[in-house]
């Protein structure tokens, strides 16, 4: 009986320290060895050094924890982690030169069909993609610092990478020089919040197909096209910060297709164009700041049922252009700095409507070149004739209850 | 030299027309400054005001200087001295009185409550147009022997290049808007002045509209020195040319 018992005894023992067992690895030690002996809820500690790894396939729930950034080296030969499993941890790993090509699509850390799984304080250098997740749920990708340093755009893949997820967060990340910062196709119900996105090739967030999810306080800045999102419905996206994407078409943000959102309280700053929107219906845009973007708002006539309410537009060069005479959609209480009008009954209001096309804004649209003589005398002059008789700018283009006075949101 | 170009400084404070000037102009920026939240939209509109108004005047005070000192010029002309030395004299107090009261006018303010790159480019801007208008006025005030004849080439000059010659570049561009026009219209705007003076400050103010443009020379262009390099160049050949070829004309004139 007491034998019994004892026996008991160290089964639980044993079953209890193989589920919380750590081991420890060594640099130049094998990491596919290391997670084929452990056991599943094994923590696997990576003691600081240099490892190399290719295709290291992860099966069964793992912590996989680095001390002091140890660096994993792909050495540019396919995927460095491949996961299928759930409650796998990655934690402070430093992943450098994963394969460069895209017939696998060579990541450093790459998830196929898992669920709850955590990558997060990682550095990921030179990879070609960086976090590839396909076909997951309730991931956490939390403060990785994920950079490339590709010249052109064919030579690196996205930063992170999401394929089919849901219900995922995605919070404080630095992504830079990829080719799209942040990229999603069907992944819904997931929140991105507080990423700084910069100097990517492409786009610094690219979805497509990702209802229900919410952007918040990411900072979006100097991208090789900006931000663009399509077929999607049900997006919020909230004091995010658009900047400094120039280029040809390199807009703030670029909206086709999107429908039943919200953009409330983002900033866009120093854009060729801040938003530019096609085909798309009922977003609410309230309490953006436009500032000193060439083109504010690119709103097409193909984009219906929009509300544009209480926004700043200042320092734009131009603040709306369109490419029809249809105007379905409502500007209402913006305030406009080009705005000319009176206010005599002290409302704060201004009691004359605002246009807020130009008519040089059109003829720049048609024949680019002629930005070279913006703000000349003559064209001055021509603006002038325009808002007093207007003949070729769409009349519905109108805020009826243009502000006095700029909004201070802080 | 430098006597004659004292009394000639001398002569034009004297005719008050120098603290005129400079009170006006340091009125348009301080009513400017005080309407406008932002700077960007003071050098706007300082720039409006600036790009019409300044060769205008540059142009009218220059020829009438001209004329009013024709005697005292006839004078000099008998004494022994360099005619070039008569005619940089005359030229340079012209050009130093403009530019003086361009600086204090628009400066001062400047001082007080804030000045950004763009305001600081306006301030460049506004000295060049001056002396390019005083430039084009002096050749007009040698080339004639009327007062009458002269202020109306100048003012001829001044309507041309503020006005009909954009109407004509938009003419070119609309009439040729199925070819690429990118380096025609820039080659276009070089031919004048005060497009050059507009497009150093478009650089400043809608740099991200600029942008905008398609092809690689242009980002190139815009973005990175080579423009204001280009530009600026241009408009020292502006500044140079004119004055050269009047110079030319009154060494050899009879009066």
């Amino acid at each position: 009986m007491n034998r019994l018992i004892i026996f008991i005894l160290i089964l639980t023992f044993r079953g209890f320290s193989a589920e919380a067992a750590k081991i420890i690895l060594k640099p130049g030690q094998s990491i596919q060895a290391a997670v084929d002996g452990a056991v599943a809820g094994d923590t696997l500690i990576f003691s600081p050094g240099v490892y190399t790894a290719s295709a290291v396939t992860i099966r069964k729930p793992l912590s996989l924890i680095g001390e002091n950034y140890p660096v994993v080296d792909g050495e540019n030969k396919g995927n460095i982690f491949l996961v299928a499993a759930e409650n796998v941890l990655v934690r402070g790993l430093k992943f450098i030169r994963t394969g460069k090509s895209n017939m696998d699509d060579s990541a450093a850390i790459k998830f196929f069909d898992s669920k709850n799984c955590t990558v997060e304080n990682n550095i990921l250098e030179d990879a070609f993609f960086g976090l590839h997740f396909s076909n997951s749920s309730k991931l956490t990708i939390r403060n990785n610092k994920v950079k490339a340093s590709a010249t052109r755009e064919f030579e690196v893949g996205n930063g992170i990478h999401l394929w089919k997820c849901k219900d995922n967060l995605i919070e404080k990340n630095e992504v830079s020089g990829h080719r799209d910062g942040i990229y999603l196709e069907f992944v819904t119900n997931s929140l991105a919040k507080e990423n700084l996105i910069q100097g990517n090739m492409r786009y610094g967030l690219h979805f497509m197909f990702s209802h229900d999810n919410t952007y918040l306080r990411n900072t979006f800045k100097r991208n090789g096209a900006g931000v663009a999102v399509m077929y999607t419905k049900n997006v919020t996206m909230q004091e995010n910060r658009f900047e400094e994407n120039w280029g040809s078409s390199a807009y703030g943000i670029l909206l086709k297709d999107i429908s039943d959102s919200k953009v409330i309280g983002n900033i866009f700053r120093k854009n060729t164009v801040g938003i530019y929107m096609e085909g798309s219906s009922r977003i609410q845009f309230k309490e953006n700041n436009f500032k000193e973007n060439g083109w504010a708002l690119k709103l097409m006539a193909s984009c219906d049922q929009n509300l544009f309410q209480a926004n700043n537009f200042s320092g734009n060069t131009f603040d709306i252009s369109t490419n029809g005479n249809t105007v379905l959609n409502e500007l209402k209480e913006n305030y406009w700095d080009k705005y000319e009008g009176y206010d005599l009954n002290r409302d704060k209001i201004g009691d004359v409507p605002y246009r807020p096309i130009n008519l040089y804004s059109m003829i720049v649209e048609k024949i680019p070149a002629s930005v070279m003589l913006w703000r000349s005398f003559m064209v001055t002059l021509l603006d002038r004739m325009e808002k007093i008789l207007p003949t070729m700018t769409p009349n519905e283009m109108i805020d009826h209850s243009p502000k006095m006075r700029p909004y201070d949101f802080g | 030299m430098f006597k004659l170009l004292k009394y000639a400084l001398y002569d034009i404070l004297k005719s008050r027309f120098a603290i005129i000037y400079t009170v006006f102009l340091a009125l348009v920026a301080i009513s400017i400054y005080q309407v406008s939240d932002d700077l960007s939209k003071v050098s706007l509109s300082l720039m409006n005001i600036m790009i019409l108004f300044i060769p205008l005047i540059a142009a009218v005070f220059a020829t009438t200087h001209f004329y009013n000192n024709l005697e005292f010029i006839e004078l000099m002309l008998a004494q022994p001295v360099k005619r070039i030395h008569v005619f940089l004299s005359q030229l340079f107090a012209v050009v130093i009185m403009l530019s003086l009261s361009i600086l204090l006018g628009f400066g001062l303010p400047m001082l007080l409550w804030g000045a950004d790159g763009s305001l600081l480019t306006l301030l460049a801007v506004g000295v060049v147009l001056s002396s390019v208008f005083a430039g084009f006025a002096f050749l007009a005030s040698v080339l004639t022997r009327d007062k009458a004849k002269a202020i109306g080439i100048s003012l001829a000059l001044w309507i041309y290049f503020s006005l009909v010659y954009d109407g004509l570049v938009l003419y070119v561009i609309y009439s040729f808007a199925d070819y690429p026009l990118e380096k025609t219209t820039l080659a276009l705007v070089m031919l004048n002045p005060v497009d050059l003076g507009r497009i150093l400050m478009l650089m400043q103010l809608d740099i991200s509209a600029l942008m905008g443009y398609t092809g690689a020379f242009f980002q190139q262009f815009f973005s990175s020195g080579l423009g204001i390099l280009i530009a600026v160049g241009a408009l020292l050949i502006w500044m140079l040319f004119p004055n050269f070829l009047a110079m030319r004309v009154f060494k050899k004139r009879d009066f």
